[in-house]
């Protein structure tokens, strides 16, 4: 198995033709994802040849599904236009959409996602600012390198990119059965807790790492959810000690106000609940080892 | 951004919020002129962005253009909470009936739009939270939907406002809501929002933070000057990631989440190594080309504080060679410039060629390290010498 993403994923990409959305479309289709089409409503009816393979154009997200089967939309579509990529994706009811644009405004991001809770949230939305989900050996939908580590027990939700990949390298011999980078944004569609649950559900998902950082409080939510319904074991890493107060550190979201998000909190929060947290990435992956070791 | 008072009234002027006239100084012969401009008693307000102005002297009645410019240079200079006055504000005085409160704010926790709202303004609102909650109305506002007539009275009911003052109040709710969504903001929030013994409702002080996302879409580029320390300045000419900090080692790395823990490493490295810290926060993205390298580089090693560079990357969109090139470009570029020693890790895809372009290049100033935490440590360990 594996979470929201598996290896029937039919994958669609908006976007497609631009030059982000062509790069990692040539990346994923390398990594073994199921990549049916594009949506550009500019070149609708045309086909791109990427990596030997024909990629038909529609003109929505409605019509490629209809054409394809797709269930996953990936979305490469820049700030400008990503809250219409996004409520398209939810019109056409789409199962997964995956929103890796880094940069979308904030109060398009709060809307896209108060019109997927109006709709009836029929569609799981991820991020935006995201490396997106990744099965290994599976599937690939976002632009996580599919080569740093294969499958396994293990699974991952982190608000980082590059810490995503960091700690799939270094527990890259053990595997990983799902990673999901769920963003750095202030407002996302898939949380912490939404990945917990997926995860505590999932058969081969047998210990889960948590990455988490400074800024708002899924962590402690998530901390909360975990001590009432997670049996499987965690492990946590908090990025962000040492920034200061009321400055943005990169993500959007990652900024600390007043007494509010800092990684002390959230990392006594997990604390509180008896989820061990790493003081660096290396330790937190040593933790984990020592879980493996003993399941 | 966080927004000067001054700001904050002139945007809510342009948006039709009702306010009182209000002028910038810089001097206190501005103060005095502005004074005059505006006629009567004014008060005379510190720009910073602190709470707490009244208490530290920071604002002060004046009766007259004269008394406004020895008011002025009593506040100019001042340092509240470690923020020094540079810039004062001469508003025109109010005679005041009656202080409410009202803010209109991103709610990450709810993924939504939140009013709160009070009829007891004037103090802290964390302050009325904790004492006096049940005088603070919030109100989930959708961030489809927004702040309609109907839904500005919704809040000014639940916020228990006297029935003939609830269509003067909305109106301005309606408005504030304009400011909050047309200009991008993340908050929205005025303190006191005031009836004067006039029976006016005005906008006695308000603070704006905007989304750094949509500025694509705004022209910020004069409030912005303001706000910025001038490495950040500069570092944002270049389309870098910076955030400035209070320490020896500088700090490259790509993805915001690998630099924000690249800092926290170093940080319990240097306490074995004389309590260095690091220095900023950069992150050069997925690309990391040499280009890219370079500016930021620049930008590190032009800060005086910086004794050591730690360059921290995970080969990831962008393979290790690649970045191991764009280091070699850079310190090419930069030729004697690059004078402070640098440590850099490289891991992930292509990671021994990487490390051979680096060993080939046999820079004297350069350490390659095998880990994040080795890396720090030899960084914090140069900082310290």
């Amino acid at each position: 198995m594996a979470i929201y993403l598996d290896k029937n994923s039919k994958i669609i990409v908006q976007g497609m033709t631009g030059a982000e959305g062509m790069k990692h479309t040539t990346r994923m289709l390398a990594g073994g994802s199921n990549i049916v089409g594009g949506v550009n409503p500019r070149k609708a009816g045309e086909s791109v040849d990427i990596s030997g393979k024909s990629l038909p154009v529609f003109g929505t997200v409605k019509e490629a599904m209809a054409a394809t089967g797709a269930n996953v939309s990936v979305i490469f579509v820049p700030p400008a236009f990503a809250k219409a990529a996004i409520i398209e994706a939810i019109d056409a009811e789409i199962a997964l959409a995956v929103a890796i644009t880094e940069g979308i405004p904030v109060h398009d991001s709060a809307e896209a996602w108060a019109y997927n809770v109006e709709k009836g949230k029929k569609t799981r939305l991820i991020g935006p600012n995201c490396p997106g989900i990744i099965s290994p050996e599976q599937s690939n939908a976002g632009i996580t390198p599919s080569n740093i580590a294969g499958k396994g027990p293990i699974g991952l939700v982190s608000k980082s990119g590059t810490l995503t990949y960091q700690m799939m390298f270094e527990l890259r011999d053990i595997g990983f059965s799902t990673a999901i980078g769920i963003g750095g944004d202030p407002v996302i569609g898939t949380t912490h807790i939404d990945a917990l649950e997926a995860f505590q559900n999932d058969p081969e998902t047998k210990a889960i790492v948590l990455i988490g950082e400074i800024g708002g409080d899924s962590e402690e939510k998530a901390a909360d959810y975990i001590s009432k319904h997670v049996t499987k074991p965690v492990v946590a890493y908090v990025a962000g000690f040492t920034a200061p107060e009321g400055k943005t550190m990169g993500h959007a979201g990652a900024i600390v106000s007043g007494s509010a998000g800092t990684a002390q909190a959230k990392k006594e929060a997990f604390e509180a609940v008896g989820v061990k947290v790493g003081k660096t990435p290396s330790e937190t992956a040593a933790l984990m080892r020592e879980i493996i070791a003993k399941l | 951004m966080d927004l000067f008072e001054y700001q904050a009234r002139d945007l809510f002027e342009k948006h039709g919020v009702p306010v009182l006239a209000g002028r910038i100084a810089d001097t206190p012969e501005e103060a005095e002129a502005a004074a005059k401009a505006i006629g009567g008693t004014v008060v005379v307000k510190a720009q910073v962005k602190t709470g707490g102005r009244g208490k530290a002297g920071g604002v002060k009645v004046a009766h007259s253009p004269a008394e406004a410019r020895e008011k002025a240079e009593a506040i100019l200079g001042l340092d509240i909470k470690g923020h020094v006055v540079k810039r004062v504000m001469i508003a025109q005085g109010a005679s005041i009936d009656k202080e409410f409160y009202f803010s209109v704010l991103l709610d990450r926790s709810n993924r939504t739009f939140l009013a709160l709202c009070s009829v007891e303004g004037g103090m802290e609102i964390e302050q009325l939270a904790v004492e006096r909650p049940e005088a603070l109305a919030k109100i989930p506002v959708s961030a489809v939907h927004g702040i309609d007539k109907a839904k500005a009275v919704e809040i000014a009911t639940a916020a228990k406002f006297p029935s003939e003052l609830i269509a003067a109040v909305s109106d301005v709710f309606v408005k504030l809501y304009d400011v909050f969504k047309k200009e991008d903001a993340t908050l929205v929030e005025v303190n006191p929002l005031v009836l004067t013994t006039g029976g006016e409702i005005v906008a006695l002080d308000g603070k704006v933070t905007f989304d750094d996302n949509a500025e694509f879409r705004h022209e910020r580029e004069e409030m912005e000057r303001d706000q910025l320390d001038p490495l950040e300045a500069k570092a944002k000419e270049m389309d870098l990631n910076y955030v400035k900090l209070d320490g020896e080692v500088g700090i490259i790395g790509n993805g915001a989440g690998l630099v924000m823990s690249t800092l926290d490493v170093v940080a319990y490295a240097g306490e074995r190594h004389g309590n260095v810290k690091p220095a900023n926060f950069l992150d050069i993205g997925g690309g990391a080309s040499a280009e890219v390298m370079a500016a930021g580089l620049d930008v590190i090693l032009n800060d005086p504080q910086v004794r050591s560079v730690f360059v921290n990357v995970f080969g990831g969109i962008t393979a290790c060679d690649a970045v191991a090139n764009g280091i070699v470009g850079a310190l090419n570029t930069l030729g004697a410039r690059a004078g402070k020693p640098l440590v850099v890790r490289l891991d992930g895809n292509n990671v021994e060629e990487g490390r051979r372009i680096l060993s080939e290049f046999n820079h004297p100033l350069v350490t390659l390290a095998d880990t994040m935490d080795g890396g720090a440590d030899k960084a914090a360990l140069l900082a310290n010498k």
